[in-house]
Protein backbone atom coordinates (compact mmCIF):
# COMPACT_ATOMS: atom_id res chain seq x y z
CA UNK A 1 0.00 0.00 0.00
CA UNK A 2 2.71 2.30 0.58
CA UNK A 3 4.17 3.04 -2.67
CA UNK A 4 0.52 3.27 -3.98
CA UNK A 5 -0.20 5.62 -1.26
CA UNK A 6 2.79 7.67 -2.24
CA UNK A 7 2.07 7.92 -6.10
CA UNK A 8 -1.18 8.70 -5.46
CA UNK A 9 -0.05 11.73 -2.99
CA UNK A 10 2.37 12.66 -4.98
CA UNK A 11 -0.07 12.93 -8.11
CA UNK A 12 -2.58 14.69 -6.03
CA UNK A 13 0.32 17.05 -4.89
CA UNK A 14 0.70 18.01 -8.35
CA UNK A 15 -2.88 18.43 -9.36
CA UNK A 16 -3.42 21.16 -6.47
CA UNK A 17 0.25 22.85 -7.84
CA UNK A 18 -1.50 23.09 -11.15
CA UNK A 19 -4.47 24.14 -9.93
CA UNK A 20 -2.48 26.65 -7.68
CA UNK A 21 -0.75 28.42 -10.86
CA UNK A 22 -4.47 28.96 -12.33
CA UNK A 23 -6.48 30.56 -8.71
CA UNK A 24 -2.98 32.92 -8.94
CA UNK A 25 -2.73 33.99 -12.26
CA UNK A 26 -6.92 34.41 -12.11
CA UNK A 27 -6.13 37.23 -9.45
CA UNK A 28 -3.33 38.40 -11.07
CA UNK A 29 -5.42 39.03 -14.29
CA UNK A 30 -8.49 40.68 -12.52
CA UNK A 31 -6.15 42.70 -11.00
CA UNK A 32 -4.99 43.87 -14.57
CA UNK A 33 -8.30 44.28 -15.49
CA UNK A 34 -9.07 46.69 -12.98
CA UNK A 35 -5.93 48.59 -13.43
CA UNK A 36 -6.17 48.89 -17.15
CA UNK A 37 -9.96 48.64 -17.34
CA UNK A 38 -9.23 45.95 -19.65
CA UNK A 39 -12.23 43.71 -20.97
CA UNK A 40 -10.29 40.97 -22.45
CA UNK A 41 -8.68 40.18 -19.50
CA UNK A 42 -11.93 40.55 -17.57
CA UNK A 43 -13.14 38.25 -20.21
CA UNK A 44 -10.33 35.54 -19.87
CA UNK A 45 -10.47 35.70 -16.02
CA UNK A 46 -14.22 34.71 -16.67
CA UNK A 47 -13.97 31.99 -19.14
CA UNK A 48 -10.75 30.50 -16.92
CA UNK A 49 -12.82 29.88 -13.97
CA UNK A 50 -14.81 26.70 -15.46
CA UNK A 51 -11.40 25.20 -15.49
CA UNK A 52 -10.60 25.71 -11.64
CA UNK A 53 -14.07 24.57 -11.28
CA UNK A 54 -13.36 21.14 -12.99
CA UNK A 55 -10.38 20.92 -11.34
CA UNK A 56 -11.97 21.02 -7.53
CA UNK A 57 -14.00 18.56 -8.63
CA UNK A 58 -11.30 16.51 -10.28
CA UNK A 59 -9.13 16.93 -6.76
CA UNK A 60 -12.09 15.97 -4.35
CA UNK A 61 -12.63 13.12 -6.36
CA UNK A 62 -8.88 11.87 -6.15
CA UNK A 63 -8.76 12.69 -1.76
CA UNK A 64 -12.23 10.87 -1.41
CA UNK A 65 -10.72 8.11 -3.50
CA UNK A 66 -7.61 8.10 -1.45
CA UNK A 67 -9.25 8.51 2.00
CA UNK A 68 -11.68 5.45 1.07
CA UNK A 69 -8.73 2.98 -0.40
CA UNK A 70 -6.02 3.40 2.16
CA UNK A 71 -7.26 5.32 5.54
CA UNK A 72 -4.25 7.36 6.21
CA UNK A 73 -3.81 8.20 9.29
CA UNK A 74 -1.23 10.79 10.82
CA UNK A 75 0.81 13.45 8.49
CA UNK A 76 -0.84 10.79 5.37
CA UNK A 77 -4.30 12.00 6.79
CA UNK A 78 -2.62 15.33 7.41
CA UNK A 79 -1.53 15.97 3.96
CA UNK A 80 -4.79 14.87 2.30
CA UNK A 81 -7.35 16.75 4.21
CA UNK A 82 -5.12 20.03 3.74
CA UNK A 83 -5.16 19.21 -0.24
CA UNK A 84 -9.06 18.47 0.37
CA UNK A 85 -9.74 21.80 1.84
CA UNK A 86 -7.11 23.87 -0.11
CA UNK A 87 -8.71 23.22 -3.18
CA UNK A 88 -12.60 24.75 -1.98
CA UNK A 89 -10.55 27.99 -1.30
CA UNK A 90 -8.61 27.96 -4.37
CA UNK A 91 -12.21 27.33 -6.10
CA UNK A 92 -13.39 30.30 -4.35
CA UNK A 93 -9.92 32.50 -5.30
CA UNK A 94 -11.19 31.65 -8.37
CA UNK A 95 -15.05 32.76 -7.66
CA UNK A 96 -13.71 35.89 -6.30
CA UNK A 97 -11.25 36.80 -9.43
CA UNK A 98 -14.60 36.58 -11.46
CA UNK A 99 -16.38 38.44 -9.35
CA UNK A 100 -13.71 41.17 -9.57
CA UNK A 101 -13.45 41.08 -13.20
CA UNK A 102 -17.31 41.20 -13.64
CA UNK A 103 -16.93 45.15 -12.35
CA UNK A 104 -14.41 45.98 -15.15
CA UNK A 105 -17.27 47.10 -17.63
CA UNK A 106 -18.81 49.26 -14.98
CA UNK A 107 -15.52 51.10 -13.95
CA UNK A 108 -14.80 51.94 -17.59
CA UNK A 109 -17.90 53.47 -17.99
CA UNK A 110 -16.57 56.39 -15.42
CA UNK A 111 -13.21 56.43 -16.99
CA UNK A 112 -13.70 59.66 -18.05
CA UNK A 113 -15.57 61.46 -15.36
CA UNK A 114 -14.05 63.53 -12.67
CA UNK A 115 -14.78 61.54 -9.45
CA UNK A 116 -11.99 60.92 -7.19
CA UNK A 117 -10.79 57.12 -8.55
CA UNK A 118 -10.16 53.78 -6.29
CA UNK A 119 -6.61 52.89 -6.43
CA UNK A 120 -6.53 49.42 -5.73
CA UNK A 121 -2.39 48.61 -6.66
CA UNK A 122 -1.18 48.50 -2.80
CA UNK A 123 -4.32 45.85 -1.80
CA UNK A 124 -3.85 43.70 -4.87
CA UNK A 125 -0.68 43.78 -4.56
CA UNK A 126 -0.77 42.62 -0.61
CA UNK A 127 -3.54 40.23 -1.31
CA UNK A 128 -1.92 38.40 -4.39
CA UNK A 129 1.65 38.12 -2.23
CA UNK A 130 -0.29 36.70 0.79
CA UNK A 131 -1.48 34.03 -1.59
CA UNK A 132 1.51 33.35 -3.51
CA UNK A 133 3.39 32.82 0.01
CA UNK A 134 0.73 31.01 1.34
CA UNK A 135 1.25 28.74 -1.23
CA UNK A 136 4.42 28.98 -1.38
CA UNK A 137 4.56 28.06 2.21
CA UNK A 138 2.36 24.76 1.37
CA UNK A 139 5.04 23.55 -1.24
CA UNK A 140 8.00 24.44 0.88
CA UNK A 141 6.37 23.16 3.75
CA UNK A 142 7.60 26.31 5.58
CA UNK A 143 6.01 26.98 8.50
CA UNK A 144 7.55 30.60 9.49
CA UNK A 145 6.44 31.85 6.28
CA UNK A 146 2.85 30.76 6.77
CA UNK A 147 2.82 32.54 10.03
CA UNK A 148 3.94 35.60 8.68
CA UNK A 149 1.39 35.21 6.09
CA UNK A 150 -1.29 35.34 8.88
CA UNK A 151 -0.17 38.35 10.57
CA UNK A 152 -0.10 40.16 6.99
CA UNK A 153 -4.21 40.08 6.60
CA UNK A 154 -4.93 43.10 9.34
CA UNK A 155 -3.22 45.30 6.67
CA UNK A 156 -5.57 44.19 3.93
CA UNK A 157 -8.39 44.57 6.73
CA UNK A 158 -7.53 48.21 7.50
CA UNK A 159 -7.60 49.40 3.48
CA UNK A 160 -11.25 47.51 2.91
CA UNK A 161 -12.08 49.81 6.06
CA UNK A 162 -11.04 52.86 4.95
CA UNK A 163 -12.69 51.96 1.47
CA UNK A 164 -15.90 51.74 3.12
CA UNK A 165 -15.09 54.81 4.78
CA UNK A 166 -14.40 56.28 1.61
CA UNK A 167 -17.24 54.77 -0.57
CA UNK A 168 -19.81 56.25 1.89
CA UNK A 169 -18.44 59.90 2.08
CA UNK A 170 -17.82 59.77 -1.63
CA UNK A 171 -20.95 58.24 -2.87
CA UNK A 172 -23.03 61.78 -0.50
CA UNK A 173 -20.47 64.00 -2.74
CA UNK A 174 -21.47 62.17 -5.72
CA UNK A 175 -24.35 60.54 -5.56
CA UNK A 176 -24.60 60.23 -9.48
CA UNK A 177 -21.31 58.00 -9.54
CA UNK A 178 -22.81 55.72 -6.62
CA UNK A 179 -22.71 52.79 -9.61
CA UNK A 180 -18.42 53.40 -9.41
CA UNK A 181 -18.49 53.45 -5.88
CA UNK A 182 -20.31 50.49 -5.04
CA UNK A 183 -18.25 48.02 -7.72
CA UNK A 184 -15.31 49.67 -6.23
CA UNK A 185 -16.54 48.65 -2.62
CA UNK A 186 -17.55 45.09 -4.16
CA UNK A 187 -13.88 44.79 -5.96
CA UNK A 188 -12.48 46.21 -2.03
CA UNK A 189 -14.23 43.39 -0.89
CA UNK A 190 -13.46 40.19 -2.78
CA UNK A 191 -9.67 41.61 -2.69
CA UNK A 192 -10.24 41.63 0.92
CA UNK A 193 -11.56 38.18 0.85
CA UNK A 194 -8.62 37.30 -1.00
CA UNK A 195 -6.34 37.54 1.99
CA UNK A 196 -8.87 35.82 4.37
CA UNK A 197 -8.63 32.87 2.05
CA UNK A 198 -4.87 33.39 1.76
CA UNK A 199 -4.73 33.41 6.04
CA UNK A 200 -6.75 30.30 6.08
CA UNK A 201 -4.26 28.49 3.45
CA UNK A 202 -1.71 29.75 5.97
CA UNK A 203 -3.49 27.98 8.72
CA UNK A 204 -3.99 24.94 6.92
CA UNK A 205 0.17 24.73 6.70
CA UNK A 206 0.30 25.11 10.53
CA UNK A 207 -1.69 22.50 11.16
CA UNK A 208 -0.32 19.91 8.35
CA UNK A 209 3.00 20.71 9.17
CA UNK A 210 2.45 20.99 13.12
CA UNK A 211 -0.76 19.07 13.85
CA UNK A 212 -2.44 22.05 15.62
CA UNK A 213 -5.53 23.70 14.59
CA UNK A 214 -4.68 27.38 14.59
CA UNK A 215 -7.93 28.75 12.96
CA UNK A 216 -9.92 31.03 15.07
CA UNK A 217 -6.97 31.34 17.14
CA UNK A 218 -5.85 35.11 16.78
CA UNK A 219 -7.68 38.05 16.63
CA UNK A 220 -8.16 39.65 13.15
CA UNK A 221 -9.69 43.07 13.64
CA UNK A 222 -12.16 42.31 11.68
CA UNK A 223 -15.40 44.35 11.13
CA UNK A 224 -18.76 42.92 10.41
CA UNK A 225 -20.36 46.27 8.97
CA UNK A 226 -20.18 44.34 5.36
CA UNK B 1 -11.04 9.06 35.22
CA UNK B 2 -9.24 6.93 37.93
CA UNK B 3 -6.48 4.78 37.27
CA UNK B 4 -6.68 0.97 36.67
CA UNK B 5 -3.57 -0.34 35.89
CA UNK B 6 0.12 1.11 36.81
CA UNK B 7 3.09 -0.78 35.59
CA UNK B 8 6.28 0.82 37.06
CA UNK B 9 9.72 -0.31 35.52
CA UNK B 10 8.06 -3.41 34.06
CA UNK B 11 10.86 -5.63 32.81
CA UNK B 12 10.33 -9.36 31.21
CA UNK B 13 12.59 -12.13 30.49
CA UNK B 14 12.46 -15.61 28.93
CA UNK B 15 14.86 -17.35 30.50
CA UNK B 16 18.25 -15.11 29.66
CA UNK B 17 16.30 -13.09 26.96
CA UNK B 18 14.95 -9.61 28.13
CA UNK B 19 11.58 -8.88 25.99
CA UNK B 20 10.39 -6.03 28.02
CA UNK B 21 12.59 -3.05 29.15
CA UNK B 22 11.09 -0.29 31.83
CA UNK B 23 7.34 -0.02 30.49
CA UNK B 24 5.92 2.25 32.79
CA UNK B 25 2.17 2.55 31.63
CA UNK B 26 -1.09 3.88 33.32
CA UNK B 27 -4.23 2.25 32.15
CA UNK B 28 -7.64 4.50 33.26
CA UNK B 29 -10.46 2.64 34.53
CA UNK B 30 -13.38 2.24 31.70
CA UNK B 31 -11.65 2.73 28.99
CA UNK B 32 -10.52 1.28 25.94
CA UNK B 33 -7.00 0.92 25.96
CA UNK B 34 -5.34 -0.45 22.01
CA UNK B 35 -1.75 -1.74 22.40
CA UNK B 36 0.23 -1.44 18.81
CA UNK B 37 3.40 -2.67 17.37
CA UNK B 38 4.95 -4.73 15.00
CA UNK B 39 4.87 -8.49 15.49
CA UNK B 40 7.40 -9.28 18.26
CA UNK B 41 7.80 -6.36 20.42
CA UNK B 42 6.14 -7.60 23.11
CA UNK B 43 2.50 -6.28 23.14
CA UNK B 44 1.49 -9.65 24.13
CA UNK B 45 4.12 -10.35 26.32
CA UNK B 46 3.02 -7.16 28.50
CA UNK B 47 -0.54 -8.09 28.40
CA UNK B 48 0.25 -11.88 29.88
CA UNK B 49 1.81 -9.98 33.07
CA UNK B 50 -1.16 -8.52 34.11
CA UNK B 51 -3.07 -11.81 35.39
CA UNK B 52 0.23 -13.39 35.31
CA UNK B 53 -0.55 -16.04 33.60
CA UNK B 54 3.21 -16.42 32.14
CA UNK B 55 3.27 -17.98 35.24
CA UNK B 56 2.28 -21.39 33.70
CA UNK B 57 5.86 -21.45 32.14
CA UNK B 58 8.61 -21.74 34.95
CA UNK B 59 11.53 -20.03 32.79
CA UNK B 60 9.26 -17.08 32.46
CA UNK B 61 9.82 -13.92 34.84
CA UNK B 62 8.65 -10.49 35.68
CA UNK B 63 10.07 -7.75 37.64
CA UNK B 64 9.19 -4.16 38.10
CA UNK B 65 5.10 -3.57 39.50
CA UNK B 66 1.94 -4.01 37.99
CA UNK B 67 -0.09 -1.87 40.31
CA UNK B 68 -4.16 -2.90 39.82
CA UNK B 69 -6.36 -0.59 41.89
CA UNK B 70 -3.36 0.19 44.39
CA UNK B 71 -1.90 -3.26 44.99
CA UNK B 72 0.95 -4.59 43.21
CA UNK B 73 0.07 -7.91 42.18
CA UNK B 74 3.47 -9.17 41.26
CA UNK B 75 3.80 -9.29 44.77
CA UNK B 76 3.95 -13.23 46.46
CA UNK B 77 1.10 -12.43 48.66
CA UNK B 78 -1.59 -12.30 45.29
CA UNK B 79 -4.21 -14.81 45.12
CA UNK B 80 -3.79 -16.05 41.45
CA UNK B 81 -6.77 -17.31 40.88
CA UNK B 82 -9.12 -13.76 42.43
CA UNK B 83 -6.84 -12.27 40.02
CA UNK B 84 -7.62 -14.25 37.27
CA UNK B 85 -11.26 -13.81 37.46
CA UNK B 86 -10.75 -9.59 38.29
CA UNK B 87 -8.81 -9.90 34.97
CA UNK B 88 -10.08 -12.09 32.72
CA UNK B 89 -8.68 -13.08 29.13
CA UNK B 90 -9.48 -13.39 25.82
CA UNK B 91 -7.69 -15.21 22.98
CA UNK B 92 -6.39 -15.08 19.15
CA UNK B 93 -8.30 -17.54 18.32
CA UNK B 94 -11.80 -18.32 20.02
CA UNK B 95 -11.45 -21.23 22.62
CA UNK B 96 -14.82 -22.57 23.63
CA UNK B 97 -14.50 -25.75 25.92
CA UNK B 98 -15.51 -29.13 24.46
CA UNK B 99 -19.36 -28.90 26.63
CA UNK B 100 -22.79 -27.37 25.75
CA UNK B 101 -23.09 -23.26 25.37
CA UNK B 102 -24.37 -23.11 28.92
CA UNK B 103 -21.82 -24.59 30.85
CA UNK B 104 -18.91 -23.07 28.92
CA UNK B 105 -20.22 -20.02 30.77
CA UNK B 106 -21.73 -21.89 33.82
CA UNK B 107 -18.02 -23.28 34.45
CA UNK B 108 -16.08 -20.40 35.86
CA UNK B 109 -19.17 -19.51 37.90
CA UNK B 110 -18.74 -23.28 39.13
CA UNK B 111 -15.39 -22.27 40.09
CA UNK B 112 -15.21 -18.95 41.71
CA UNK B 113 -18.98 -19.37 43.22
CA UNK B 114 -21.11 -21.83 45.16
CA UNK B 115 -24.37 -20.64 43.39
CA UNK B 116 -27.86 -22.35 43.54
CA UNK B 117 -29.18 -23.90 39.93
CA UNK B 118 -31.50 -21.11 39.45
CA UNK B 119 -29.04 -18.30 40.27
CA UNK B 120 -26.43 -20.15 37.80
CA UNK B 121 -29.31 -19.97 35.20
CA UNK B 122 -29.67 -16.23 35.40
CA UNK B 123 -25.87 -15.23 35.53
CA UNK B 124 -25.63 -17.51 32.35
CA UNK B 125 -27.82 -15.40 30.50
CA UNK B 126 -26.85 -12.18 31.94
CA UNK B 127 -23.70 -12.91 30.53
CA UNK B 128 -24.85 -14.06 27.23
CA UNK B 129 -26.72 -10.96 27.08
CA UNK B 130 -23.81 -8.97 28.19
CA UNK B 131 -22.51 -10.69 25.01
CA UNK B 132 -24.53 -9.69 22.71
CA UNK B 133 -24.85 -13.71 21.99
CA UNK B 134 -27.95 -14.52 23.95
CA UNK B 135 -30.86 -13.84 20.93
CA UNK B 136 -28.40 -16.56 18.05
CA UNK B 137 -27.93 -19.41 21.07
CA UNK B 138 -30.64 -19.15 23.61
CA UNK B 139 -32.74 -22.25 21.98
CA UNK B 140 -29.30 -24.14 21.58
CA UNK B 141 -28.12 -23.46 24.79
CA UNK B 142 -27.03 -27.22 25.40
CA UNK B 143 -25.67 -27.92 22.10
CA UNK B 144 -22.22 -27.70 21.85
CA UNK B 145 -20.48 -24.78 21.89
CA UNK B 146 -17.94 -25.79 19.42
CA UNK B 147 -20.80 -26.10 16.76
CA UNK B 148 -21.42 -22.52 16.62
CA UNK B 149 -19.74 -19.96 14.25
CA UNK B 150 -15.87 -18.84 14.83
CA UNK B 151 -17.48 -15.26 15.67
CA UNK B 152 -20.14 -16.64 17.89
CA UNK B 153 -17.56 -19.00 19.71
CA UNK B 154 -15.66 -15.48 20.43
CA UNK B 155 -18.39 -14.00 21.96
CA UNK B 156 -18.82 -17.25 23.63
CA UNK B 157 -15.44 -16.86 25.39
CA UNK B 158 -16.20 -13.24 26.25
CA UNK B 159 -19.65 -14.05 28.05
CA UNK B 160 -17.41 -16.99 29.80
CA UNK B 161 -15.16 -14.30 30.94
CA UNK B 162 -17.40 -11.60 31.67
CA UNK B 163 -19.72 -13.96 33.91
CA UNK B 164 -17.10 -13.97 36.49
CA UNK B 165 -17.40 -10.53 36.89
CA UNK B 166 -14.13 -9.36 36.40
CA UNK B 167 -13.04 -5.94 36.61
CA UNK B 168 -10.02 -5.79 33.22
CA UNK B 169 -10.91 -7.32 30.37
CA UNK B 170 -7.48 -8.45 28.49
CA UNK B 171 -7.82 -9.17 24.27
CA UNK B 172 -5.29 -10.31 22.48
CA UNK B 173 -5.92 -9.94 19.15
CA UNK B 174 -9.57 -11.33 19.49
CA UNK B 175 -11.06 -10.28 16.05
CA UNK B 176 -7.98 -11.50 14.04
CA UNK B 177 -9.23 -15.34 12.63
CA UNK B 178 -13.20 -13.99 12.49
CA UNK B 179 -14.56 -12.49 9.02
CA UNK B 180 -15.51 -8.50 9.07
CA UNK B 181 -19.09 -9.13 10.02
CA UNK B 182 -18.11 -10.83 13.22
CA UNK B 183 -15.45 -8.06 14.04
CA UNK B 184 -18.03 -5.64 13.52
CA UNK B 185 -19.88 -7.44 16.35
CA UNK B 186 -17.10 -7.55 18.80
CA UNK B 187 -16.24 -4.10 17.94
CA UNK B 188 -19.82 -3.17 19.19
CA UNK B 189 -19.85 -5.18 21.71
CA UNK B 190 -16.57 -3.77 23.42
CA UNK B 191 -18.01 -0.45 23.09
CA UNK B 192 -21.18 -1.50 25.49
CA UNK B 193 -18.60 -3.46 27.55
CA UNK B 194 -16.23 -0.20 28.63
CA UNK B 195 -18.60 1.25 30.78
CA UNK B 196 -17.96 -2.33 33.38
CA UNK B 197 -14.76 -2.73 32.52
CA UNK B 198 -11.29 -1.57 31.76
CA UNK B 199 -10.51 -3.20 27.98
CA UNK B 200 -6.56 -3.42 27.17
CA UNK B 201 -6.49 -4.87 23.36
CA UNK B 202 -3.47 -5.91 21.37
CA UNK B 203 -4.60 -5.39 17.87
CA UNK B 204 -2.35 -5.48 14.33
CA UNK B 205 -5.42 -3.75 12.99
CA UNK B 206 -4.54 0.20 12.96
CA UNK B 207 -8.12 0.73 11.69
CA UNK B 208 -9.44 -1.02 14.79
CA UNK B 209 -7.16 0.55 17.55
CA UNK B 210 -8.23 3.95 15.83
CA UNK B 211 -11.87 3.12 15.77
CA UNK B 212 -12.47 1.27 19.34
CA UNK B 213 -9.73 2.64 21.83
CA UNK B 214 -9.95 5.75 23.79
CA UNK B 215 -6.02 5.19 24.52
CA UNK B 216 -3.09 3.97 22.27
CA UNK B 217 -0.20 2.20 23.41
CA UNK B 218 3.16 2.27 20.50
CA UNK B 219 5.47 -0.73 21.59
CA UNK B 220 8.65 -1.37 19.71
CA UNK B 221 11.51 -3.99 20.74
CA UNK B 222 9.83 -4.65 24.46
CA UNK B 223 9.90 -0.62 25.05
CA UNK B 224 6.83 1.53 25.26
CA UNK B 225 7.66 4.62 22.18
CA UNK B 226 4.59 6.66 22.55
CA UNK B 227 1.10 6.04 24.20
CA UNK B 228 -1.54 8.93 24.67
CA UNK B 229 -5.12 9.69 23.16
CA UNK B 230 -6.55 7.64 20.21
CA UNK B 231 -7.45 10.76 18.79
CA UNK B 232 -3.59 12.17 18.91
CA UNK B 233 -1.80 9.05 18.22
CA UNK B 234 -3.67 8.76 15.05
CA UNK B 235 -3.81 12.43 13.98
CA UNK B 236 -0.37 14.10 15.47
CA UNK B 237 1.96 11.29 16.76
CA UNK B 238 5.02 12.74 18.45
CA UNK B 239 7.34 9.99 17.77
CA UNK B 240 9.02 9.65 14.33
CA UNK B 241 9.17 5.34 15.07
CA UNK B 242 5.06 5.51 15.99
CA UNK B 243 4.30 7.91 13.08
CA UNK B 244 6.25 5.49 10.60
CA UNK B 245 4.68 2.65 11.94
CA UNK B 246 0.98 4.21 11.49
CA UNK B 247 1.46 5.35 8.41
CA UNK B 248 2.91 1.75 7.06
CA UNK B 249 6.61 3.38 6.34
CA UNK B 250 8.16 1.26 9.09
CA UNK B 251 11.36 -0.88 8.41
Amino acid sequence: MNGHFNNALKSLQGMLGTMSVYAEEAVRLSGKAIDELSVASAMQVIEGDEKLNSMENEIEEECLKILALYQPVASDLRNVVTILKVNSELERVGDLAVNIAERVRSLDSFKNSNIEKFDFNKMLQLSCGMLKDALDSLVYHNIILAQEVITRDEKVDIIHRDNYGIVRTFIIKHPNSAEYYLNGLTISRCLERVADIATNIAEDVIYLESGSIVRHCHETGKTNEL
Amino acid sequence: MGIKIQTQNLNFFYGNHQALFDNNLVIPANQITAVIGPSGCGKSTHLRVYNRIFELYREQKATGEVIIDGKNILDNDVDVLELRRKVGMIFQKPTPFPMSVFDNVAYPLNLHYKLDKKAIEERVEQALRGASLWDEVKDKLYSSGLALSGGQQQRLCIARTIASEPEILLMDEPTSAIDPVATLKIEELMDSLRERFTIVIVTHNMQQAARISDQTVFFYKGRIIEYGQTKDIFTNPKNKQTEEYITGRFS
